[in-house]
């Protein structure tokens, strides 16, 4: 035990639990500089977020339509997305209870607020499209900062807007939807770490859509995600793997990108990447230790994500003490830490 | 010459730039080769220095908190990054110039907005991305433009002469706090300048006693370069 593991029930908490399962500690998610040991590498994604929701009119019919960005067709290329559409209604409705977009036709031109775009193909759904914008990659960019919004959650009353939804490390917009386990990172910590001697280095992976509101596309979630791993973050990784230190992803999307990029033996090159597929408990895991994510449950991707790093009784294990401690779920909850090796190197 | 080093790897963004010494800016890092963006409220100003200079124009308001995250997602969007945030955008407050005791507090709240909220808010919102830079060896500079009028108290100054000295200690609490990111704070004041700004409160001033917006350009952006880490700078240097 130690000082820190006094938990104020006002503050965001963190759940940190052994490999094994036999440790759990409830700690103030504060006390997140003071763990693991010098040499040890955090790395985060750094991704700021699109504002991916657009409510428009679908010209033909005249219906009103929102459209979520969903994915890159090509990374950075603002003409043209994957994207996904929904009737009539807001975010206060449950994804799964909106309205039905108008029929969609390759060609059909949508109005969303000073932006002009046309629907392309149909990839294989009436609701995922591919959308082209009119314009050139400024204006798309003003047309989105000034109209655009966050996709929102049914979960969040209140209407997110940009600031809401980037990290304190937010660079690069490529996300759909925020990275949000780097929401437990702020500049004191980081501060901690550089004290330390604990490494910290970013990838940029564009986070994809979470939910559609239908199942049979949720099926296809995640979307293919491209990624970018700078050279030095590429290098403080090898330093760590050469060290016998340990590598702690921040979120899901950065196991997601490691893991994608790894070679048979764990190396991790720099340069640019798509992760597709899931991760599953079949999934090798080369190069992440442990990771730092929100607060999810049994059946959610993001947990079941957790499978390829820890086996069932150990995350039977973390359910029920997320429940019996009252964690906050979801992108703006409590945290949880799933180390690989226990390290008390603290202050 | 480390002045005159090949800025084309900088990716810079200038509040203000469509005219005084915001517009010098732009046009100077423009001509060095910097990859600019600049943000302004007017829009056929910004797309007219848009068109002269080749910078990326963004119309916004840094005095109103709505605009600052959609200006920073244009900024990054269109740099695909950032090194340097040059913040000159101000407001005199109360026109014609006021004593204190005759501004209004919503002129001395807006001076606030534009001279120090906005700034403030704006560094924060792309602080990400100037720490991504310097992770990269890039490095990472914050110009905050100041003022003698931060120091000295002239009368019917108020509303500017305050917000500007709360902007030159921010900035000094800013570098001491981001030391050990490397991220480097400059409060840089570049003189009385023949500018419309003055020219609005000092309609009298003869404009050959002013320095030339021109000339204060190239001091700023000398002292941003030297404030870039030695391997940022080598690089410049390489591609002179």
């Amino acid at each position: 035990m130690i000082a820190a593991d006094f938990v104020d029930c006002r503050s965001p908490k963190l759940l940190v639990m052994a490999a094994d399962g036999g440790v759990m500690r409830h700690l103030p998610r504060t006390a997140l500089g003071s763990l693991f040991c010098p040499g040890d590498l955090f790395i985060a994604n750094d991704a700021a977020t699109l504002p991916a929701s657009l409510k428009g009119v679908h010209c033909p019919s005249g219906w009103p339509i929102e459209v979520r960005l969903a994915a890159w067709i090509s990374a950075g290329d603002l003409t043209q997305f994957a994207a996904i559409a929904f009737g009539a209604g807001d975010h206060r409705t449950r994804t799964e209870d909106r309205l039905p977009p108008p029929l969609l036709s390759p060609g059909d031109q949508l109005a969303l607020g000073p932006l002009v775009a046309t629907v392309g193909r149909l990839l294989e759904h009436p609701r995922l499209f591919q959308l082209h914008f009119l314009g050139d990659h400024s204006s798309i960019l003003a047309g989105l900062a000034r109209h655009g919004q966050p996709i929102q959650y049914a979960h969040v009353h209140e209407p997110l807007a940009l600031y809401d939804v980037w990290t304190k490390i937010a660079a690069n917009p490529m996300a759909f939807e925020p990275p949000s386990a780097g929401f437990a990172l702020d500049w004191r910590t980081q501060a901690r770490w550089r004290q330390r001697g604990i490494g910290f280095a970013t990838v940029t992976h564009a986070a994809g859509i979470s939910s559609t509101g239908d199942p049979s596309l949720d099926l296809r979630l995640p979307f293919d995600e491209p990624y970018r791993i700078p050279e030095q973050t590429a290098a403080a990784i090898t330093q760590a793997k050469s060290n016998h230190r340990l590598v702690v992803a921040i979120g899901t999307t950065v196991v997601r990108t490691l893991e994608s990029a790894a070679s048979v033996d764990g190396c991790v090159l720099a340069g640019d990447g798509v992760a597709t597929g899931r991760l599953t408990r079949e999934s090798p895991v080369r190069v992440v230790d442990a990771i730092l994510t929100g607060v999810h449950q049994p059946g959610e991707s993001h947990f079941e994500l957790l499978r390829a790093l820890a086996d069932d009784s150990t995350l039977n294990q973390l359910s029920a003490e997320i429940s019996d401690h009252c964690y906050r779920n979801h992108e703006f909850g409590d945290s949880i830490l799933v180390e690989c090796r226990p390290c008390d190197a603290v202050s | 010459m480390r002045t005159s080093a090949d800025l084309t790897p900088l990716r810079v963004a200038v509040t203000g730039g469509t005219s005084g010494l915001g517009l010098a800016l732009v046009r100077h890092l423009v001509a060095r080769g910097a990859r600019v963006a600049f943000i302004a409220r007017t829009a056929r100003t910004v797309q007219q220095v848009a068109n002269e200079t080749g910078a990326c124009g963004i119309v916004g308001d840094i005095g109103r908190k709505e605009d600052i995250y959609p200006l920073a997602l244009q900024v990054l969007g269109n740099l695909g990054g950032l090194d340097a945030l040059i913040n000159n955008a101000s407001t005199l407050g109360p026109m014609p110039l006021a004593l204190l005791a005759d501004t209004e507090c919503e002129e001395l709240e807006q001076a606030l907005a534009v001279n120090l909220l906005g700034p403030f808010r704006l560094t924060k919102a792309l602080l990400g991305a100037l720490a991504a830079s310097t992770r990269c060896e890039r490095g990472a500079v914050v110009i905050n433009i100041s003022s003698d009028a931060a120091v000295t108290p002239y009368s019917g100054w108020g509303a500017y002469g305050a917000t500007k000295a709360a902007l030159h200690h921010l900035t000094a609490i800013w570098a001491e706090e981001t030391k050990s990111e490397g991220i480097s704070f400059l409060s840089l004041n570049p003189g009385d300048m023949d500018t419309p700004l003055h020219a609005l409160a000092v309609p009298d001033a003869d404009p050959t006693t002013l320095k030339q917006p021109d000339d204060a350009a190239v001091e700023i952006v000398r002292c941003l370069i030297a404030a870039l880490p030695s391997q940022a700078i080598d690089r410049l240097v390489e591609r002179a």
